[in-house]
């Protein structure tokens, strides 16, 4: 029988009203998984991102959380 | 992670307001932190002045990170809200405008070069000795120390919200990273 697996994984979700666009988190992304979108706001590569939380806990405005997601 | 030349800006903005207390004429340069980031916003439609190329942000992240002078403490929801980003915008613009007349008054003769630098708006510091007299107008010294006024006002403030919350805390309320997002926004 198959066994059906929710999986569930960390990853950092960018507050878009709160983001200033600055770069911060882009610059300690060790995976490049962060950019900065058309100077609006921070975008999350999910597939890059592994959830260590260091563009957290640079970021100025405290924009992005560290979420479970599903995958 | 690699290191770009782009990487080593700060130098040139602690060399700018190093310089501002030698000679204030070199205060003419901090127009470039004004059009840059703007030319890239309009043109290229990207923030790619703060991500990349401010060197003051860089100063910062440095000190506060690097140097560790900072509480990095979440920085209050008041002062990441929209109003109060473009609140401080719109003041930043008045302020700037009063500088420019008091710029154009001394350039129509109808008054004196004034050698302060004015700290947050108020505070008038002597800066006689940073003045040698120049070639051109006094008006052109005029901008130079109102436009360092300016450019140090922003830099105290910065640091004190640095020390007191996280080290980048400057590009929350950043006037020029607000007007760059907004025309960003209004582009895409």
């Amino acid at each position: 029988m198959m066994e059906t697996k929710i999986k569930k994984k960390r990853k950092a979700c960018v507050n878009v009203n709160e983001c200033v666009a600055c770069g911060c988190c882009a610059k300690v992304c060790p995976k490049g998984a962060i950019r900065i979108w058309k100077g609006i706001a921070a975008k999350v590569d999910l597939e890059k991102c592994v959830g260590c939380g260091l563009c957290a806990r640079e970021c100025p405005a405290s924009a992005i959380g560290i979420q479970e997601v599903q995958i | 992670m690699k290191k770009h030349w782009y990487d080593y800006l700060w130098i040139v903005s602690l060399t700018y307001l190093i310089l501002g207390f030698f000679n204030i004429l070199f205060a003419w340069l901090g127009l470039l932190c004004f059009f840059i980031p703007l030319i890239i916003s309009i043109v290229g439609g990207t923030k790619g002045y703060c991500n990349r190329y401010c060197g003051r942000g860089q100063l910062f992240g440095l000190v506060g990170g690097r140097f560790g002078l900072s509480r990095k403490k979440d920085i209050p929801k008041w002062m990441k809200s929209k109003w109060f980003r473009y609140g401080f915008l719109v003041f930043f613009f008045v302020m700037f405008f009063q500088m420019l007349w008091n710029t154009y008054l001394v350039f129509a003769g109808m008054q004196g070069l004034k050698q302060v630098v004015t700290l947050l708006w108020t505070f008038k510091l002597p800066w006689h000795w940073a003045y040698h007299g120049t070639l051109l107008h006094p008006g052109v010294a005029q901008f130079a120390f109102g436009f360092y006024s300016v450019m140090l006002t922003s830099t105290v403030l910065g640091f004190v919200t640095m020390i007191l919350f996280k080290p980048r805390s400057w590009c929350v309320y950043c006037p020029m990273g607000t007007m760059t997002q907004l025309i960003c926004k209004a582009r895409a």
